[in-house]
C-alpha cells in the first residue's frame, strides 16, 4: 500500500489582500501535465461543486477559487483531523495558452482545466527584414 | 416526566459524554503517534456518528466500507489520472494509491443501518449505534 500523508495546506493571506470571508484558505493541491498540443491541470478541490468555483484569468494570472459551506446540523464535531474552508490558487499562464479556449468541469472534488495552446505559439516564427 | 439534573436538555449532555469519550479515544490513538489516510473528521449526536472524509476524484465503486462491532474501515483507491503515453508532467502534487483506516467509536454500530454518501469528493458515513447501547432514559411515576 502507498504511503498516503497528505495534509491540507493553509493559505497564507497575501500582503495588500484582505479576504471578505472569514474562512480558512487551503491551497489545493494539483497535477498539471501536457500532452500533444494542451496542458491540463488537476486539482483536489472537496467539497466545490460547478456553482461553488470562480476561474478567472486576469492578464496572465489565472485564479481558481473554490466555495466550500461546512454547515452540519443536528450534529457537534466530535473529533477533527482536517479542517474545511475555501480553496484558491493563483498560476501564471505562458502566453501560449489560447485564452479563448480554455474549458473546466468540475467532478466529485476535481476541477479539470483544459488549456490548448494558442495557434500562433505552436509555430511561432519572427521575420526578420534586411535592411 | 423525566429527571432532569441540570439545564442542559438531555441530548446536549448526552452528546457531551460522547464527545468525552470519543476525545479520550482519540488521545490513546494521538499517543501512538502517526494519524492514517484519510484524516476524518468525526460528527456526533445521542443516536448516531457522522464520519467524514475528503476523497477527491475517487470512483464510489472502488469505496468500501465494513463495519464490526465498534469498528468501522473505509477503504479505497485512486488512481492516476488517465492520461496518453506521451506526457511530460510540470506538477505531480495530487495523491494516488490505495488507503484504508479503521476507526473505533466509543460504542456498538448497529451495522444493518449504516448510511454512505459520496458528493462532491466527500464521502460521509452515518453510523448509527446499536439499539442495546443506547442510554435509556428512565421516567419516574408521580
Amino acid at each position: 500500500m502507498a504511503e498516503l500523508e497528505v495534509q491540507k495546506q493553509e493559505a497564507e493571506e497575501m500582503e495588500g489582500v484582505e479576504r471578505t470571508r472569514t474562512r480558512r484558505v487551503f491551497i489545493p493541491k494539483v497535477d498539471i501535465y501536457e500532452e500533444g498540443e494542451t496542458v491540463y491541470l488537476l486539482a483536489d478541490v472537496p467539497g466545490v461543486d460547478q456553482e461553488s468555483i470562480d476561474i478567472t484569468l486576469e492578464k496572465n494570472i489565472l485564479t481558481i477559487t473554490g466555495f466550500v459551506d461546512d454547515e452540519m446540523e443536528d450534529y457537534g464535531l466530535a473529533y477533527s483531523e482536517y479542517r474545511v474552508g475555501d480553496y484558491e490558487r493563483t498560476f501564471a499562464l505562458s502566453d501560449e495558452v489560447d485564452r479563448r479556449k480554455i474549458e473546466a468541469t468540475v467532478s466529485d472534488g476535481v476541477l479539470k482545466l483544459t488549456l490548448p495552446k494558442a495557434e500562433e505559439a505552436k509555430a511561432r516564427k519572427i521575420a526578420v527584414r534586411s535592411t | 416526566m423525566f429527571w432532569s439534573t441540570g439545564r442542559r436538555p438531555y441530548w446536549r449532555r448526552e452528546m457531551g459524554r460522547l464527545q468525552q469519550e470519543m476525545n479520550q479515544l482519540m488521545d490513546s490513538f494521538q499517543q501512538g503517534g502517526q494519524r492514517g489516510f484519510p484524516a476524518l473528521n468525526v460528527w456526533a449526536n445521542q443516536d448516531e456518528a457522522l464520519v467524514t472524509a475528503e476523497l477527491p476524484g475517487v470512483n464510489p465503486d472502488d469505496l468500501d466500507i465494513s463495519v464490526v462491532g465498534e469498528t468501522v474501515t473505509l477503504s479505497g483507491s485512486r488512481a492516476l489520472p488517465e492520461t496518453g503515453e506521451d506526457i511530460t508532467w510540470h506538477r505531480h502534487e495530487r495523491w494516488h494509491g490505495e488507503f484504508s483506516r479503521t476507526m473505533q467509536l466509543p460504542f456498538r454500530i448497529d451495522a444493518d443501518n449504516v448510511d454512505a454518501s459520496y458528493q462532491n469528493g466527500v464521502l460521509k458515513v452515518t453510523l448509527p449505534r446499536a439499539q442495546e447501547d443506547r442510554p435509556k432514559r428512565i421516567s419516574v411515576g408521580g
